[in-house]
């Protein structure tokens, strides 16, 4: 795990997105301003709209802002081809989505094994970092099953799995709980502050209290700007509940909110 | 480029997407098979076909000629008759001693004759009038007794050679070498019994009841002007072309033609038409080279259709593919492989249909298909020509599949 704790893994300046739909302008981003460290576990927070699936598409290099700069790891993103943001994508971003996103076809491991895929140098031990992945995400007695033997919290477990294989600087879950029961969520969310506790960066897009509340700190967004950035502290269970809902009640009196 | 893995679970990939839908990939690939079948069925039969008619010329001897007379295209009949374009004994003969490239030459006139052996009678058989050299040029020697000499043509002994046929067919003893049978009401000597080939041009003369005279006994009892031809054949087949010249001129001469007198007959060598016939099996392949590109262009758009589908049936998986750092270039190939891979396996069925194909085509009693095999080359073109199908109808969905944004991908329902 990288060890420069205090140095910007993420740096956002004055980023601004703007779709055309039809005649429409849609301003998803204006001029949005965001620093996230390394070792961080911050939850994006905001209601739809916000545009905060539009921060994560540009945080996961899954799009190119229309202006600013993104500095990921002091490298500029922003203005790279879709081969190179590719390439960044399987080197530096682990991704974990609400629907898991697993082939159906393929055993747990052939999907932990996906990244190597198109990863430079992913022959050899690809077996053995699939394992250890899914050992990492507590799975490693369900290596041959495939997606339908498994349940939900397994398979998301299988999909961090496949996020965390390749190092990545970033672990960016959008929704990750949005398909779980309340117990599996819990599950998964310890399984992400273990992570965080292992060195692992996290970022969770979610709209849920619930979840927000197992990061370090919340940023919210509204109109394509940052709304409130605030740390939460934890309790001695590791829950930020109450200090979440008090920045909840600032953002809410600040005239906004979900 | 791509990565070991990359080119594994690309072409497994392919391979499980055909498996998943088996029928579907079969009713895809249905064009291709029936196309590729279908040629390899047709290429077959030609195969056959070629070195059945080419061993049937090789066994006539490529090195055979005919004459024959032939009035001049476009000339006024009354200016060529007939009888003025018959080939005459004296042609022959000076083919015969004129023609440094002709190894042997026999006049043949046929003549409708009735043949009896006691109360055995065949009536109208064909009797052909030869010189000893006819067994030369068609192959075909005397089993028992003696061929005919020049002294039988010179004093034209009433002497005969007959074929087994004609031994069973007149009730003659085994060997009837030294019996004696009447042709046309004369009294004939059987010297000897010509061995019957089985091989004939096309399967068309059955064997049956043969029986030969003399050229000048045959003349004798002919009509005034009566129909010959010549049969030869050159020292060597590679001067067949120069034989033919030689012969040419001799005629001509005969026949007191001037320069730019048109001919008044034809000469023509075997290898002619076995370069005819070539070209005409080159041209019915390349007319099935024709057929299977219709059928791999409308095999192809079926193939490019289910790609289509097949992309938009996994979006997602393509959404997520990108998520994990796939390239559009690894898209892209990996489409483009499936269709090809979908192409191979239907051109890998059409091939061994074919070839059932071409197996069956040997049992049709016959058709003369005997020796119809699927060629090596034939094999081979099938699968290029199914790979590039593949390549050609599956980039346009492989690139629909590599454009795909990433975010719209796993957006998708």
């Amino acid at each position: 795990m990288p060890d420069t704790g205090s140095s910007a893994l993420i740096e956002v300046r004055a980023l601004t997105k703007i779709y055309r739909v039809g005649v429409e302008t849609i301003h998803a981003l204006r001029g949005l301003d965001l620093a996230i460290t390394r070792n961080e576990m911050v939850a994006i927070m905001g209601s739809s709209g916000s545009g905060k699936s539009t921060l994560m598409n540009m945080l996961g290099c899954l799009d190119r802002p229309t202006g600013g700069t993104y500095l990921l790891n002091g490298r500029d993103v922003s203005r790279m081809g879709a081969r190179e943001l590719a390439q960044v994508r399987n080197e530096e971003i682990g991704f974990v989505f609400q629907s898991f996103e697993l082939l159906p076809r393929q055993t747990a491991l052939e999907n932990v094994e996906l990244p190597l895929v198109y990863a430079k140098g992913g022959w050899r031990g690809r077996r053995q970092r699939a394992l250890a992945a899914l050992d990492r995400v507590g799975l490693s007695k369900r290596v041959d099953h495939r997606p339908n033997q498994l349940s939900g919290g397994q398979r998301q477990r299988v999909a961090i799995a496949r996020a965390i294989l390749n190092n990545p600087s970033i672990l960016l879950a959008d929704e990750p709980t949005g398909n779980l029961d309340s117990q599996t969520t819990v599950e998964i969310l310890a399984l992400f502050r273990q992570l965080h506790k292992e060195g692992q960066t996290v970022v969770i897009v979610t709209h849920e209290d619930e979840v927000a509340a197992h990061c370090q700190r919340v940023v919210r967004l509204r109109d394509g700007r940052v709304l409130s950035d605030l740390p939460i502290e934890a309790d001695s269970a590791g829950r930020h509940l109450p200090t979440v809902q008090a920045a909840f009640a600032a953002t809410t009196s600040l005239g906004g909110g979900a | 480029m791509m990565n070991p893995l990359f080119w594994l679970q690309a072409i497994s990939l392919a391979f499980s997407q055909i498996w998943a839908n088996k029928s579907r990939a079969f009713l895809t690939a249905l064009g291709i098979i029936v196309g590729v079948a279908s040629t390899t069925a047709v290429i077959a039969a030609l195969t056959g076909l070629k070195s059945k008619v080419l061993a049937e010329f090789e066994s006539v001897g490529a090195s055979k000629f005919f004459v024959f007379p032939d009035r001049p295209d476009n000339a006024p009949r009354n200016m060529y008759p007939w009888e003025k374009i018959l080939l005459k004994p004296a042609e022959v003969r000076a083919i015969r001693d004129e023609c440094t490239l002709v190894k042997a030459v026999t006049p043949i006139t046929e003549v409708g004759l009735d043949v009896e052996s006691g109360d055995k009678r065949i009536e109208g058989i064909t009797v052909a009038g030869i010189w000893p050299d006819w067994h030369v040029v068609q192959n075909r020697f005397v089993e028992e007794g003696r061929p005919f000499t020049n002294i039988d043509i010179e004093s034209e002994r009433q002497v005969c050679l007959i074929n087994s046929d004609a031994i069973v067919e007149l009730d003659l003893p085994a060997n009837p070498v030294g019996e004696a049978i009447l042709i046309g009401g004369r009294r004939f000597l059987v010297v000897g019994i010509v061995e019957t080939t089985q091989a004939r041009f096309f399967g068309m003369n059955t064997s049956s009841a043969e029986i030969f005279i003399p050229f000048s006994v045959a003349e004798k009892m002919q009509e005034r002007n009566f129909f010959m031809r010549i049969e030869g054949m050159f020292t060597n087949p590679e001067l067949a072309e120069q034989g033919e010249d030689e012969v040419r001129f001799v005629l001509r001469r005969m026949r007191g033609l001037g320069p730019s007198d048109p001919q008044t007959f034809q000469v023509a060598a075997i290898d002619k038409f076995i370069e005819q016939f070539k070209a005409l099996a080159t041209g019915i392949t390349a007319i099935a080279g024709g057929i299977v590109g219709i059928s791999l262009l409308v095999g192809g758009i079926g193939i490019m259709n289910i790609m289509l589908v097949s992309v938009s049936e996994r979006t997602r998986e393509i959404g997520l593919r990108k998520a994990v750092g796939a390239t559009p270039m690894a898209i892209l190939l990996q489409f483009l492989l499936e269709a090809v891979t979908l192409c191979l396996v239907g051109g890998f069925v059409g091939i061994a249909i074919g070839r059932l194909a071409a197996f069956g085509l040997t049992r049709i009693p016959g058709a003369q298909l005997e020796q119809a095999d699927v060629p090596f080359w034939a094999v081979v073109l099938s699968f290029v020509f199914s790979a590039v199908t593949g390549i050609v109808f599956g980039m346009f969905p492989a690139i629909k599949a590599a454009r795909l944004d990433p975010i719209e991908a796993l957006r998708h329902e």
